[in-house]
């Protein structure tokens, strides 16, 4: 069984369809990606996971419960969450931050201090050196490590990732990615990843979810979706370097 | 001048500015309380939000010698003594606090709240773990001002047998007693400079560079 499926799933906002009968899964291991421009439904989707906002019809099952059936608050705490802005809470420190869910979770101290360290490694930030320092003392490209690294602190079931590189440097953004990567061969944890970017959903989806104005596209793995025939999957590819403007 | 006059105009100094102080800091801090508790409330509820600020706002146009008139023949809370001046001065106190704490909450930045929200905080962990901290140097900010604001209207107090150093300046005016006048006046205004100083560095140590 899926990890995550949305089936026929229906969001409104006013008298407009953001979601108009979306249904995909999301199986263990996997990184969907869902690539839309603004305005598409690809953030709405993702916030709908987490309940930061709810739905109209249809249903989301995770794990092959009713989303709804579920505690927002635990199931939050499953759920490692990673946006653009980062969000660091910026009176705490960094060992702080990352030991957020922990810390909600009532971990022992030992316990976190440990996992905040060991994440800290591993997103190539030592922790001797930036444990206590506060988010105001780091570059874009560490705050979003740190925002990665609080995203797998509780040991999510689930990551779900709101476009977290696109304020990013392009080379940050590479680094950031491989990193991703890296993180993904570790943890095998299932993630809906968000963006606009296509070569960034070519590189780290396993598939890809084009949608359009609230309505999935196409969903493929990055081998199929380089020969796409739909109309908004072909404006994304022709974006790709190498493609010409003029023509 | 006589040495026994100077002397028990000093007594009365003292005494009554500990009165003052007394009145000033029972009304401050009951305005304080209800005040963030209200702006709180306010921030979970824009109606809340809507009525609390309004009514604040109503009180605030109304002058502090009527309103004394106002309360005076209320049952159970009015009648002569500090009983309504300290009401009419928590009801004076309330705006500045209540404003800033809804201020102060509600521009706690988006991506802040939404990620501490996202990754499993209550309402409750939210307001003690993220929007109170952020929001105190701008909630002490109102309470300052209260407090400053409060002290000087505190003498307007004495009108109506409340006591503090507004004593002072109304026998001095009955009296035509400079001397009377300034010793009620300058210690207010003394309390008023040290109130304020005392609450910008608070204010300071809970600013949070971002």
């Amino acid at each position: 069984m899926a990890f995550l499926s949305f089936r026929h799933v229906v969001c409104r906002r006013g008298d407009r369809n953001v979601l108009e009968d979306v249904s995909f899964d999301v199986d263990e291991g996997e990184t969907l990606v869902l690539l839309g421009r603004s305005g598409s439904g690809k953030t709405t989707a993702l916030r709908l996971v987490n309940r930061l906002i709810e739905y109209d019809s249809g249903e989301i099952l995770f794990e092959g419960n009713d989303l709804r059936s579920l505690d927002p608050i635990a199931l939050r705490r499953r759920i490692g969450y990673v946006i653009q802005e980062v969000g660091l809470l910026p009176h705490w420190t960094i060992a702080q931050n990352v030991a957020l869910v922990p810390m909600l979770q009532r971990w022992p101290r030992e316990k976190t201090e440990q996992r905040v360290r060991e994440l800290l490694k591993q997103v190539s930030l030592p922790p001797e050196e930036y444990s206590e320092r506060h988010p105001r003392e780091l570059s874009g490209g560490q705050r979003q490590r740190i925002g990665v690294a609080r995203a797998l602190a509780g040991n999510p079931s689930l990551l779900l990732f709101d476009e977290p590189f696109g304020a990013l440097d392009p080379v940050t953004r590479r680094d950031m990615q491989r990193q991703f990567l890296q993180l993904r061969e570790q943890y095998r944890t299932p993630a809906v990843f968000v963006t606009h970017d296509v070569v960034e959903a070519m590189a780290l989806g396993t598939r890809i979810g084009v949608l359009d104005g609230g309505r999935l596209e196409l969903i493929a793995p990055p081998e199929e979706f380089t020969g796409a025939s739909t109309p908004v999957a072909r404006a994304f590819l022709d974006t790709l370097p190498g493609r010409s403007l003029r023509n | 001048m006589d040495k026994l006059v100077l002397e028990t105009l000093a007594r009365d100094v003292w005494s009554l500015t500990l009165q003052h102080i007394w009145i000033v800091f029972v009304a401050a801090a009951s305005a304080t309380v209800l005040g963030v508790l209200l702006g709180i409330a306010g921030t979970r509820s824009p109606a809340v939000r809507r009525y609390s600020i309004g009514f604040a706002n109503i009180t605030q146009t109304i002058p502090s010698l009527a309103m004394f008139g106002f309360l005076i023949p209320i049952p159970l809370i009015g009648g002569i003594g500090p009983r309504v001046a300290i009401l009419s001065l928590i009801l004076y106190a309330l705006l500045p606090i209540l404003r800033n704490t809804i201020t102060g909450i509600l521009s706690v930045e988006p991506a802040v709240r939404e990620s501490a929200v996202a990754m499993g905080m209550t309402d409750r962990q939210l307001l003690r773990y993220v929007e109170l901290p952020l929001a105190a140097p701008t909630i002490l900010a109102g309470i300052r001002t209260a407090t400053v604001a409060t002290i000087g209207t505190a003498t307007i107090a004495a009108a109506i047998g409340a006591g503090g150093l507004g004593v002072l300046i109304f026998r001095g005016l009955a009296s035509v007693d400079t001397l009377q006048i300034l010793a009620g006046a300058v210690p207010a205004a003394l309390l008023a400079l040290l109130a304020d100083g005392g609450m910008a560095l608070l204010e300071r140590r809970f600013r949070v560079e971002r």
